[in-house]
């Protein structure tokens, strides 16, 4: 009797064991992504922040794809394609054999059906038409208000072809972005034109669930074109504090931390467990000032400013060793000149600008921040306005800072004529040299104002003039003299105190292999991506 | 005890007649070890507050980069932040701040919620009956909602945030005052001082005003050191203090992203915020048990 | 005892309505503009009137109320500005998490705390009282954010004897039927859910309940000395009862009454101290949902929230106010 309860007690002991043994047999290899704040949806034509963009970007595919780490088109769902002499006839020949996540096929018709609804007011489910969305469709195919959008045509089952009213060179780019991926037109058409929430792509990995500011799961697509992801799930998980984040990396609970503050960098290297990531950002930051109005529209002043602030200290000291910025595009970027160079920290060269412009004693003047962190600026723009305050004091500018938040913030910079300091920046959106130049320095001839996000008013008819040239000229060698000339202007021009180009940094376990930074910031080909 | 708690949540508390507090109250005080510990911790704040520019080492807002992060050492006694600032006389500063916007904001607390208690305790009727639904409306909110609700209409900022935990605390003054009156106003004496001819104004300063003393003075010492939670709780959201100001709340916050690196960042002006409350809580418990022990089940 | 629930019901609707009002007009007079904020850095001018037009910003301030009032009748608070899902279905998805720690907090609170200052009323006057008396004082003064941080710190970060904040282990997933993990995790005999949640919930419990728990603790002890003092306590001792059966039988239920009404005070600030213990422990509740809404501008949530919250709370006190009209009859008749 007793035996048999003993016999019977073991056998209950290895039942656990059993399930134990075949859970660890089969057991997923999942990979866990630290993020700082949840998505807001999963529709890339109709959503704009990074955060959703990372999810988005394993599971959505665009017709063109970036080159592996670079922001230089390559082929996506297009494997190759042809541009018109003019360069307004752009003709993809699409992949065969590729299947949305729900089994939809991939041709030129559900290409096209997905896309109308970018382009075509009349189509039900047209972006435009559903509220407060924010998309990159005028931006990449051209305004239908304006009247100048790009035509798209089927020539056949998988041939799609767009023609431009105007020639612009930086289209491929923008079909690129993360934005413009291909969602499958039957989930749009099941959710009633909103498939935010159950996204359905062609991309490396498949939607699973999303909770609602605690992680976003997806798992493998075994069928994906471009090889089957060596991982079986990826977890983005939601944790808001960077020290949490840091902390859990070293316990291995999380593998890759989306982004790394600079005090951190010290504890990744020193840790043989991790490793950082490190390539230079596609961002610009600068002190944007009014050129139109008070002291600023003296260049001598401007300039007297770049001297005046001692930029290696605040990039060192406070963003970890950002690149200084010494034009209007980061070195990452083709078009960058090397000619140029930063100002130089040089507080009596500023004194005696501005003693030349007329300002002896100084002046005093305004600042506007902000406070939240931006991609482009991870201390936010209070804590960089206070380091300015710092430096320009001590030339006799005393300037009072004003914190705004950030809505209200971006109103008072693009529709106010502000006069003083503001803190400007821009993350890129295409890996295009006009998609800074010309979005944060150009004068809108036409209707002679500045470009909206043009925070400094700046207007130099000689550079603006370049500026419309390359988005005409197609041919790549020319597009980047033109770039280097307009760079070269701009520098003298000085429209703004130049502070950096951020680093993207991530740091990751060193178990994980094939993760490779891109200048989008984007989780673009995490196919590749295993554990061991 | 028990039977009073009861009454007293809704009414206030007991009534008492006017008298004179002299020699008796004296010797009370020196007896109390909770009051006289409270108050010598607040005279302490509030001398390192008015010594600061005296004491402190360093200017509180004067950056350098090449001294960041620094543990705390001789020359720098709590550390220095991310700016290379140094702490501890960012903490003397943050002194300042901290009392400022505490009294203040128990100001606005204290005038708008005993006016509108006196009003509704001595008008009564229809008067009571509004100002009560209106403080009840108040009331509803768990205070922080309240606070979030009003620094997202004026913005953020650490005078909007002080207004703000100004509202929240209005109405809890409102009730207590209320009560005090009402409780007045049904004793025979006020009645008979109307009786005899006295007038409105005299019967509120003589009679009425001197019962609501003891529990406003205790709930006003006790508030302060709540705003000051409550207001750094504020700006450790970002609604309240913005840059370079070294208030306490806001330097919890930045401070939470070195916790690893600098933890010292973070510590010295959370142990502020915390040797501040219980020396404010220390001295309302004592005025509290001094002036009238009955009180003790309702504040 | 129905008679009086029933007065205390009707009394609750002029207060929703002013709390409406209040939310409403607050939110409408917001300096900033919403529909910028949403456009974006990247977005244009015909972007911003769009938004504003479908947001029907543009309408008066009467007729956007009177649309929002008769929504929120119906459970419909409109449509998130940020993610352009149902507020009330973003409120839905966070409100267990809050239900959840709030009732932790609370049940530590009152647990602890009774047990504190049951403890110390036992053995007045000797060095328990006066250590536990102590870390009342230091407990009640400690702000709420701070206890956090430093728990976390500790005992997640320094000692990890706790995980690192959120409701379950990463990639942990279970049957949503409350949302609430501990009880889908019981109701579905998911035990692995259920110890993980268990687990994550110690310390933002503990940290939220720490000031509630010194409060009750201070209370029980003052009423629970006071008792002890009374006539038929010295009867009850006199006619030779045990002390266990005269602490347990005739002072506890005397001495709980004032504990009551402390708990229903405290339920205001267990509320709002959800909002800071959600933020540092990243818990996916309707505090961390109120403050990303404000930071965000997304006042239809932010409205959602706030009167969600509030209606909580109101309630909540409705039914502290109906336990302490049960155990005291005395009040009924009021």
């Amino acid at each position: 009797m007793r035996v048999r309860l003993l016999v019977g007690i073991l056998i209950a002991c290895l039942v656990p064991v059993g399930f134990w043994a075949s859970a660890g047999a089969q057991a997923p290899k999942t990979l866990i992504i630290a993020i700082g704040a949840d998505q807001t949806g999963l529709d890339p034509q109709t959503v704009q922040n990074n955060e959703s963009g990372f999810v988005m970007s394993t599971i959505f595919d665009s017709l063109v794809s970036y080159k592996l780490g670079t922001s230089i088109p390559a082929p996506g769902l297009a494997e190759s394609w042809t541009i018109s002499r003019d360069g307004r006839v752009y003709t993809f020949k699409l992949r065969h054999g590729v299947s949305f996540h729900d089994g939809t096929p991939m041709n030129a018709h559900t290409v096209a059906e997905d896309l109308d609804r970018a382009i075509n007011p009349s189509n039900p489910c047209y972006v435009l038409a559903r509220k407060g969305v924010d998309t990159y469709d005028d931006f990449t195919f051209g305004s239908v208000k304006e009247g100048n959008v790009a035509k798209m045509e089927v020539v056949d089952d998988y041939t799609l072809r767009f023609t431009l009213p105007k020639p612009n060179a930086p289209f491929l780019s923008s079909l690129a972005m993360v934005w413009q991926g291909i969602m499958s037109p039957t989930a749009t058409k099941k959710y009633n034109c909103d498939a935010s929430q159950h996204p359905v792509g062609t991309g490396p990995f498949k939607f699973v669930e999303a909770v609602r500011n605690d992680h976003i799961t997806v798992e493998a697509n075994p069928a994906y074109w471009g090889g089957r992801p060596k991982v079986d799930r990826i977890i983005f998980q939601i944790v808001p504090e960077s020290a949490t984040r840091m902390l859990k990396l070293e316990r291995n609970e999380v593998q890759i931390l989306a982004d790394v503050p600079p005090s951190d960098y010290a504890r990744v290297t020193g840790n043989p467990q991790l490793r950082l990531y490190t390539q230079p950002g596609l961002t610009i930051l600068y002190v944007a000032m009014s050129n139109d109005r008070g002291p600023f529209v003296d260049p001598r002043v401007r300039q007297a400013m770049n001297y005046a602030v001692d930029k290696e200290a605040i990039n060192k000291g406070l963003y970890g060793g950002a690149t200084t910025a010494s034009q209007g595009i980061p070195p990452v970027l083709w078009g960058y000149n090397p000619a140029v160079k930063p100002y130089p920290y040089d507080p009596a060269k500023a004194k005696s600008l501005l003693q030349a412009a007329g300002y002896p004693n100084g002046f005093t003047t305004e600042m506007m921040v902000y406070a939240n962190p931006r991609g482009y600026n991870p201390v936010g723009g209070a804590k960089l306005g206070e380091a300015v305050q710092g430096y320009l004091a001590k030339v006799g500018v005393n300037v009072k800072i004003t914190q705004y938040e950030w809505g209200a913030y971006l109103n008072k910079i693009r529709h106010t004529e502000y006069e003083g300091f503001a803190i400007c920046g821009w993350s890129g959106d295409n890996g295009d040299p006009d998609n800074f130049l010309g979005d944060l320095f150009e004068w809108d001839e036409a209707a002679n104002h500045w470009r909206i996000n043009n925070c400094s008013r700046h207007h130099n008819p000689a550079f603006d003039r370049l500026i419309r040239q390359g988005r005409e000229v197609t041919d790549q060698a020319k597009r980047t003299q033109i770039y280097m000339e307009a760079n070269r202007i701009l520098h003298d021009d000085a429209p703004g105190i130049f502070i950096n180009h951020t680093n993207q940094v991530r740091a990751a376990r060193a178990s994980v292999r094939g993760f490779v930074l891109n200048p989008l910031q984007m989780f673009f080909h995490m196919e590749r991506v295993s554990l061991e | 005890m028990i039977a009073s708690a009861v009454r007293a949540r809704d009414e206030g508390p007991p009534p008492r007649a006017a008298g004179r507090h002299g020699p008796l109250a004296w010797r009370r005080l020196r007896r109390s070890p909770h009051l006289l510990a409270g108050l010598a911790i607040v005279v302490g704040i509030l001398g390192a507050a008015a010594l600061a520019p005296v004491i402190a080492p360093y200017s509180p807002i004067d950056q350098a980069f090449s001294d960041q992060l620094r543990p705390p050492s001789w020359a720098h006694l709590f550390g220095t932040d991310e700016f290379g600032r140094d702490i501890f006389s960012r903490v003397l500063y943050g002194a300042r701040i901290a009392l400022a916007v505490g009294f203040l904001a128990d100001g606005i607390a204290l005038a708008a919620g005993v006016a509108l208690g006196l009003v509704a305790g001595y008008f009564g009727g229809r008067v009571d009956a509004v100002v009560m639904r209106c403080v009840d409306v108040l009331l509803a909110f768990p205070y922080l909602l309240l606070a979030m609700i009003v620094v997202a209409i004026l913005g953020p900022g650490l005078s909007n945030a002080m207004i703000a935990i100004g509202i929240v605390y209005a109405p809890q003054f409102a009730r207590v005052v209320r009560g005090a009156v009402l409780a007045v106003r049904g004793q025979e004496f006020v009645e008979a001082a109307g009786a005899v001819g006295a007038g409105s104004g005299r019967i509120l300063l003589r009679h009425v005003l001197p019962n609501v003393i003891s529990p406003t003075l205790v709930m006003a010492t006790l508030t302060v050191g709540f705003a000051i939670v409550e207001t750094a709780g504020l700006s450790f959201l970002g609604l309240g203090a913005s840059p370079p100001t070294p208030e306490w709340g806001s330097m919890l916050a930045t401070g939470r992203s070195y916790m690893l690196t600098a933890p010292w960042i973070a510590t010295f002006p959370g142990l502020a915020i915390l040797v501040t409350v219980i020396g404010f809580n220390l001295a309302g418990d004592g005025l509290r048990d001094l002036l009238d022990p009955r009180l003790r089940g309702t504040l | 005892m129905a008679a009086y629930i029933a007065r205390r019901l009707v009394q609750l609707v002029p207060v929703l309505l002013g709390i409406s009002v209040l939310v409403f007009v607050g939110m409408h007079i917001v300096p900033g503009d919403v529909a910028q904020m949403l456009a974006g850095e990247k977005g244009t001018a015909a972007d911003v009137q769009r938004i504003r037009h479908q947001l029907g910003l543009d309408r008066p301030l009467y007729v956007q109320y009177g649309a929002f009032l008769l929504g929120a009748v119906r459970g419909d608070f409109g449509i998130s500005l940020r993610t352009r899902q149902p507020v009330f279905w973003e409120i839905m998805q966070a409100l267990p998490t809050t239900v959840e720690l709030s009732c932790a907090a609370l049940l530590f609170a009152v647990g602890a705390g009774l047990a504190l200052g049951l403890l110390a009323a036992r053995y007045p006057r000797t060095l328990l009282d006066a250590g536990a008396m102590t870390g009342v004082l230091v407990g009640v003064s400690m702000p709420v954010f701070w206890t956090g941080i430093l728990l976390l710190l500790v005992f997640g970060g320094l000692l990890g004897w706790f995980p690192l904040g959120s409701m379950l282990d990463e990639g942990m997933r279970y049957h949503r039927i409350t949302g609430m993990p501990l009880l889908d995790g019981l109701l579905t005999g998911d035990l692995a859910v259920v110890a993980s949640n268990l687990r994550h919930l110690v310390l933002p419990a503990v940290a939220l309940g720490a000031t509630s728990m010194a409060t009750i603790a201070r209370m029980a002890r003052s009423t629970m000395l006071e008792v002890l003092g009374l006539d038929y306590i010295r009867t009850a001792r006199a006619k030779g009862l045990a002390e266990p059966s005269v602490v347990g039988r005739h002072a506890l239920r005397n001495a709980l009454l004032p504990v009551v009404t402390v708990v229903g005070l405290q339920l205001g600030l267990l509320l709002s101290g959800a909002v800071l213990t959600e933020t540092i422990f990243a818990l996916p509740g309707l505090g961390r949902l109120a403050i990303t809404s404000v930071l965000a501008r997304d006042y239809p949530v932010v409205q959602g929230v706030v009167i969600v919250g509030a209606g909580i709370f109101v309630l909540a006190n409705l039914l502290v106010d109906v336990l302490y009209a049960y155990l005291d009859p005395r009040i009924r008749y009021q």
